[in-house]
């Protein structure tokens, strides 16, 4: 049992993400330092860390924003270390931003509609979309499990700051995610939305594995099974929440040390 | 505006859900439609000096400043080679067919050579494309006038195929169906059903997911690599599309003036199509002819008027230029822009909030 268990954390075909010794420089400042890390399909797990611990940086190698000036990435067996972010996209990884990245000019619809488009191969689509397009039903639905049915229609640019969370998370719920990175979803919530948002998160489809950064414990603790703990582009502890709660030495540095 | 919300907005389900905050304004303004039949039936008003020398050319030159509006508008790329995609389009057209330099033209019937020359110019505009994608801002600005100067040079200097500085004259022109198609009344007819086509095509497109998406690139070419798009593959589909408006535009202008040389495709005239693009407005389709409109208008007359008060009558670039400067310093978005200001201002009243971008 806990062979097998330990087999799939290593890696090979059993990890949805697997990083090795991933490094990240800008100039002389090493966001990252030989970062490595598993991740089981499904598993759901929280990353912390003080601000300028390299968090966004980590999301950042995952996807290909910014890829890892060394190091390999792994995704779902794939080495991904080389690809542009729209592949490992269309494999089935999904990010949201710190800051939203979203398109103020077009509808919160158009938004959704647009991040379906990006990964079905209707992307390249000259002909506008049908009254029963799947697509569009797709985008639809997507509007209503964020709780943003009532705005679908406005510009995005209109939206209130939670609402604009909200949607970039429909944005990363687009076609069929396998693997999803939320940067923060939680930042400038109101309690309310927060909850929401626990709800969002706490009933995704099992196959869905996810990893969070997030400042609030009680959301992060909540949803989560695992927890990373990184301080100067270093992962330094990783437990169950209970653990890590516990932990002298996170105490010392995280929780205890304010944050901001 | 929305394109999904359209989509589902058929009939009958629309009183449940919040319209959207544009009004369908592209084709159902009263406006529109008046000068859609201005156009057509403008045989009937103009003589064929102004049918041709200022409706047809306009047409022509907002056919070619169209495809510079598709990608900048839609696409944020300031492409200075549609000109010369156009250019291209125009000497193969004149090269595969027939003209008065028969040891040059090979004499293909209108029929074959037309498809060639157009294909020939999107191939060369989707290459010249694929190099700028690399770059942005400045730097396609950059890339693109060096394509246009290079061909420029080289059509100077080439004698097997573009003839040098002489150029190809006597271009045959269409002539079937016992229709001399470049007759004025007839040519104006297939210059305004391209124009419309190519106006429908980009207006179409804008609002699909291609043209949709490429609006995303524009804004946010980060977010869309990570919504799954290959950001650098739209921006040259785009490229492909506008070349082969843009060449579409180079046949109509050779059939125009029957004749094509270095002087039709020098850098001159490609900064020409910016400043019809601009003055225009780069944020609806429409600008594009609006532009081409009060440049050939301007053109055309204000050779006239200087001369009239002793000016020497090159200097219409002066007042274009100048005209140029107040769009850019006062309205960003062209002269269409200001007019939705103006419109925004007086409809104020009504819950409209005038003036947003096109979705
Ligand atoms: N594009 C960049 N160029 C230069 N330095 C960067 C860049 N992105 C991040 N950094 C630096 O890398 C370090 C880690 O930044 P990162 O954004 O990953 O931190 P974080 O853990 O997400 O912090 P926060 O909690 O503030 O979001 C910081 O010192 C930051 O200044
Ligand atoms: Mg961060």
């Amino acid at each position: 049992m806990d062979s097998v268990a330990h087999r799939l954390s290593v890696g090979g075909a059993g990890a949805a993400l697997e990083l090795r010794g991933v490094t990240r420089l800008f100039g002389a400042l090493a966001a990252l330092t030989d970062v490595t890390l598993t991740v089981r399909p499904g598993e759901r797990r929280a990353v912390l860390g003080s601000n300028g611990a390299g968090k966004t940086t980590l999301f950042n190698c995952i996807t290909g924003d910014f890829p890892p000036t060394s190091g390999t990435i792994r995704f779902f067996g794939e080495d991904v270390t080389h690809f542009p972010p729209f592949e490992r996209i269309r494999r089935g990884l999904r990010r949201t931003y710190q800051i939203s990245a979203l398109f103020p000019g077009l509808t919160v619809l158009d938004n959704v509609y647009l991040a379906c488009c990006g990964v079905s191969p209707r992307r390249f689509s000259p002909f506008r979309p049908r009254s029963n397009d799947a697509l569009v039903q797709a985008a639809e639905d997507l509007v209503e499990a964020v709780h943003l049915a009532a705005v679908r229609g406005r510009r995005v640019a209109e939206l209130a700051h939670g609402q604009q969370r909200q949607l970039e998370i429909a944005l990363a719920l687009a076609g069929a995610p396998r693997f999803i990175l939320f940067d923060e979803p939680a930042a400038g919530l109101s309690p309310t939305e927060r909850r929401e948002l626990v709800d969002i998160l706490t009933t995704l489809p099992s196959h869905i594995g996810y990893i969070i950064i997030e400042h609030d414990m009680d959301v992060a603790l909540r949803v989560v099974e695992s927890v990373t703990m990184m301080h100067n582009g270093r992962i330094f502890k990783e437990g169950p929440p209970a653990d890590i709660e516990s932990d002298p030495e996170v105490q010392e540095l995280y929780l205890g040390g304010g944050h901001g | 505006m929305s394109i999904a919300q359209d989509a589902r907005l058929q009939p009958g389900k629309s009183a449940e859900r919040p319209a959207t905050a544009a009004p369908t304004r592209d084709f159902g303004h009263p406006a529109v439609w008046a000068v859609a039949v201005l156009l057509v039936i403008m045989p009937l008003i103009a003589n064929g000096f102004f049918l041709i020398e200022i409706f047809g050319t306009s047409l022509i030159l907002g056919i070619v400043a169209l495809s510079l509006m598709f990608l900048a508008g839609y696409g944020g790329m300031v492409s200075l080679m549609q000109l010369t995609i156009a250019g291209l389009a125009g000497y193969m057209t004149a090269v595969l067919g027939a003209s008065g330099n028969a040891n040059i033209s090979l004499g293909w019937p209108w029929w074959l050579a037309t498809p060639m020359a157009i294909a020939l110019a999107t191939l060369f505009g989707t290459i010249g494309g694929t190099l700028a994608v690399r770059t942005e801002g400045i730097y396609t600005i950059m890339i693109t006038l060096a394509i246009a100067s290079a061909f420029y040079y080289f059509t100077n200097q080439n004698w097997a195929i573009f003839n040098g500085h002489t150029g190809i004259n006597s271009v045959v022109t269409p002539h079937f169906l016992g229709i001399d198609w470049r007759a004025d009344i007839a040519f104006y007819y297939v210059i305004l059903a391209v124009a419309a086509l190519c106006f429908g095509a980009v207006s179409y497109l804008a609002r699909a997911p291609f043209g949709l998406a490429l609006q995303g690139v524009r804004d946010n070419p980060r977010r869309m690599a990570t919504l799954g798009f290959n950001v650098n593959a739209h921006r040259i589909a785009a490229y492909a599309f506008a070349s082969c408006i843009a060449a579409l535009g180079g046949v109509l202008q050779v059939w125009n003036y029957r004749q094509i040389s270095p002087g039709s495709v020098g850098v001159e005239r490609a900064i020409d199509i910016l400043i019809i693009a601009v003055v225009g407005g780069t944020s609806r389709p429409i600008g594009a002819f609006v532009g081409a409109l009060i440049f050939v208008l301007l053109r055309t007359f204000t050779l006239d008027f200087l001369v009239a008060i002793g000016l020497d009558g090159n200097r219409f670039r002066l007042l274009i230029g100048l005209g140029f400067l107040a769009i850019v310093l006062f309205s960003p978005d062209g002269i269409v822009g200001l007019w939705e200001r103006l419109r925004g201002w007086s409809g104020q009243g009504k819950a409209q909030a005038g003036g947003e971008r096109h979705g």
